[in-house]
């Protein structure tokens, strides 16, 4: 038997994996590490090897300042890190909400079908056009929200250009794509809800909110599991939404880590404080998701 | 199965040939959008006339994403020649070493007498790095009919400028649109009330980081900004709209006045209200204080990567050439920087070609003049300090703070 025949078994895998396992070296391994060491630096986002006309180089080590200047001296950090953690909590109502939407739709009756696929068509819409959309709706002039205001005699509300205000109208309007997703996550969950555990629970007297409670939620719970994680993940990423419709303003106030990364680094060519901020927010994201892997290893063990 | 390979190969050797061949010339523009693309393809069309040894490629970008797009292909994949901004976000690439030294195409094309009125803008220690081909005035761009029912005249002056906004306001008319979204609204208001004030020089030091934004001369600018703010003669929730959004008030006739670029005009024009319209030099605040304008230059380059730096030359020295000068500029709705070009004749062109001739000084803009860093940040305090005027003091030393950080201490 040649080399080949003997560990055609063991080789085979690693072969197809291979392309894969190199495009996420390369696109997503390297740049990880590569932003980390960044972060240490001094760079203005021009050749490494470069020197500015005033004898500066673009590319200069300075230990550990970028991140003392965002702990110290960065007001504005503080408030992206704070508007992230809104994000983080706010955006979670999508979950419930979904619920709520999936048991509405999950009924037998003509054209429910058609009312399923128009509840989910916002998932399908891109970003940037949810923002515009929403930018519209908010607008305190000719949107359709100061016209409901107007109409029950209120002033209208500018919603983004509200200091305090902004964030949440991004996060209601992040709803829109998010409930839609959570959705469709509960309505596969409901098709697999057992039939005979639900006969059991009307039987022993269940109906309603408690039949929900304590017979159909525990066998959601995967479907709950993915939407939590997906919507947690999507509100850390939370950036074109705000890019499209505010900016970041009013002066700021609604920015996210993400989005501030994407000013210093891209705007006001600070690569290496963009960098300290990528690897802040790439450090909560993994606190939480290694929080998260551990809990589910250890439901699923317990259930074994 | 023969024919399809010999297509292909044609294709490709076509293909390689024009990246290898010498007479080619790789433009990455920023002219996106009309009119700004009609008018730069008859000025390539124009060259490529004069010129039919060169073959022009032009890359043309999104305007705003152009702007993050520049710094990636200055350094990796340098065209021949570059669209861009005097100023500050030129001298940015200069520092850099990332433009050439075209002091040579100047002497040689004879711009140093016929561009004589922008060459500033365009020079970093003795030479210049780019040729400009257009710049607009700023001012206010005004509903004459509204003026006209309320029996107002164009004011000359602060006094008559208050004046003429508590009018419009007594009357229900929003007296100055604006959308402060995108901040740099906000900074063509800083820009003049400070220009009025503490004149030219005193703007440059500020952009250059040489003041500090706690300057007592400084006072006077942000009093007279919350002469205007406090009695609510701004349009409300103006941080809310964008600078098209805040068109449409002006359009529908409910507010009377803009400060703003030349740019506006198409747009109005479209709009049906082109009669109506009229433009105003912004008001005297100061006696004695030399009049400076906000005109933000718009300029070619000629990257240090560039490959094919002969034919960039002639490309940038055709600006010389009086009628490709006239019609890009007048096309984009744009002034020419030639002065031997043909004179606009669009009649906000001609008063604002008027009011540039006349100034003492020629300013670029907030944005353009200072570092962008800076700007950023300068620009999103003024906008807080037009929605939240009491905060003036927190946000000066927050920007003080800012420009010690960028420019270091005084």
């Amino acid at each position: 038997m040649t080399f080949w025949e003997r560990n055609q078994l063991k080789l085979a895998p690693f072969i197809f994996l291979a392309p894969a396992i190199f495009v996420f070296l390369v696109y997503v391994i390297y740049p990880i590490f590569d932003s980390i060491w960044v972060s240490f630096h001094e760079w203005n986002g021009m050749d490494r090897s470069g020197v500015r006309a005033n004898g500066k180089p673009n590319w200069e080590f300075v230990g550990l300042k970028n991140y003392i200047t965002l702990f110290t001296d960065d007001d504005e950090f503080y408030v992206s890190l704070f508007n992230n953690i809104r994000w983080l909590i706010f955006s979670l109502l999508a979950v419930p909400i979904g619920l709520t939407l999936a048991l509405f739709v999950n009924q037998k009756i003509l054209g429910i079908r058609y009312i399923k696929s128009l509840f989910y068509f916002p998932f399908v819409i891109n970003a940037v056009v949810i923002g515009v959309i929403f930018t519209w709706f908010y607008n305190p002039k000719y949107g359709i929200l100061s016209y409901v205001l107007n109409f029950f005699g209120l002033d209208p509300i500018p919603m983004l250009a509200d200091e305090n205000l902004a964030t949440y109208g991004i996060i209601i309007a992040s709803f829109f794509p998010g409930v839609a997703y959570t959705m469709i996550l509960y309505i596969t969950g409901l098709t697999g809800v057992s039939r005979e555990m639900v006969e059991a629970g009307r039987i022993d007297g269940a109906s309603g909110f408690t039949m929900l409670w304590h017979v159909i939620l525990p066998q959601l719970r995967p479907a709950t599991l993915i939407a939590i994680v997906v919507t947690l993940v999507g509100a850390l990423r939370a950036f074109d939404l705000i890019a499209v419709m505010t900016a970041g303003g009013p002066w700021g106030s609604s920015e996210v880590l993400a989005y501030k990364m994407y000013q210093e680094a891209l705007f006001n060519f600070r690569m290496g404080y963009g960098a300290a901020i990528a690897t802040i927010l790439f450090i909560i994201m993994d606190i939480y998701i290694a929080w998260f892997l551990y809990r589910l290893f250890k439901n699923e063990r317990s259930e074994k | 199965m023969g024919g399809k390979m010999k297509k292909l190969l044609t294709l490709v050797i076509l293909f390689t040939s024009t990246i290898a061949s010498a007479g080619t010339l790789v433009v990455n523009s920023n002219q996106s959008g009309e009119p700004s693309k009609s008018a730069f393809d008859a000025y390539v069309a124009a060259f490529s006339a004069a010129h039919p040894e060169v073959t022009v490629v032009v890359n043309e970008f999104e305007h705003e994403a152009y702007k993050t797009a520049i710094r990636n292909f200055l350094t990796a994949e340098a065209p021949d020649v570059a669209v861009w901004f005097a100023g500050n976000r030129m001298k940015f690439f200069v520092d850099q070493n990332l433009f050439q030294d075209v002091s040579d195409v100047w002497a040689d094309a004879g711009l140093n007498d016929s561009m004589a009125s922008t060459k500033g803008s365009l020079t970093v220690d003795g030479k210049q790095y780019g040729v400009p081909w257009g710049y607009y005035q700023w001012g206010v761009y005004y509903r004459k009919d509204l003026f006209d029912q309320l029996g107002l005249n164009v004011p000359r002056d602060w006094d008559e400028f208050k004046w003429v906004c508590a009018m419009l306001k007594k009357n229900g008319i929003t007296p100055i649109t604006i959308g402060t979204k995108f901040l740099w609204t906000a900074g063509g208001w800083f820009d003049y009330l400070n220009l009025r004030i503490n004149g030219y020089q005193f703007h440059m030091d500020l952009t250059a980081g040489k003041v500090s934004y706690e300057d007592p001369r400084l006072d006077a600018v942000f009093d007279h900004w919350r002469e205007l703010i406090d009695p609510g003669y701004f349009l409300e929730d103006h941080a809310s709209f964008s600078w098209q959004d805040a068109q449409a008030p002006q359009i529908n006739g409910e507010a009377a006045m803009y400060l703003i670029g030349n740019f506006y005009v198409p747009t109005f024009e479209a709009a049906g209200i082109g009669d109506q319209m009229d433009f105003f030099q912004f008001p005297t605040i100061y006696e004695g204080v030399g009049v400076a304008e906000d005109a933000p230059t718009d300029t070619m380059h000629i990257p240090s990567g560039a490959k094919n730096v002969e034919d960039a030359k002639k490309f940038l020295a055709f600006m010389s050439n009086k009628e490709a000068a006239t019609n890009w500029a007048k096309m984009g709705g744009m002034l020419s920087p030639n002065k031997y070009a043909d004179k606009p004749t669009n009649r906000f062109s001609i008063m604002g070609a008027k009011m540039l001739a006349a100034a003492d000084d020629i300013a670029q803009f907030w944005d353009r003049d200072a570092n962008p860093d800076m700007a950023g940040a300068a620009m999103e305090g003024f906008q807080e300090f037009m929605v939240k005027p009491d905060r003036e003091d927190k946000i000066r030393a927050r920007l003080e703070k800012e420009r010690a950080r960028i420019h270091g201490a005084l």
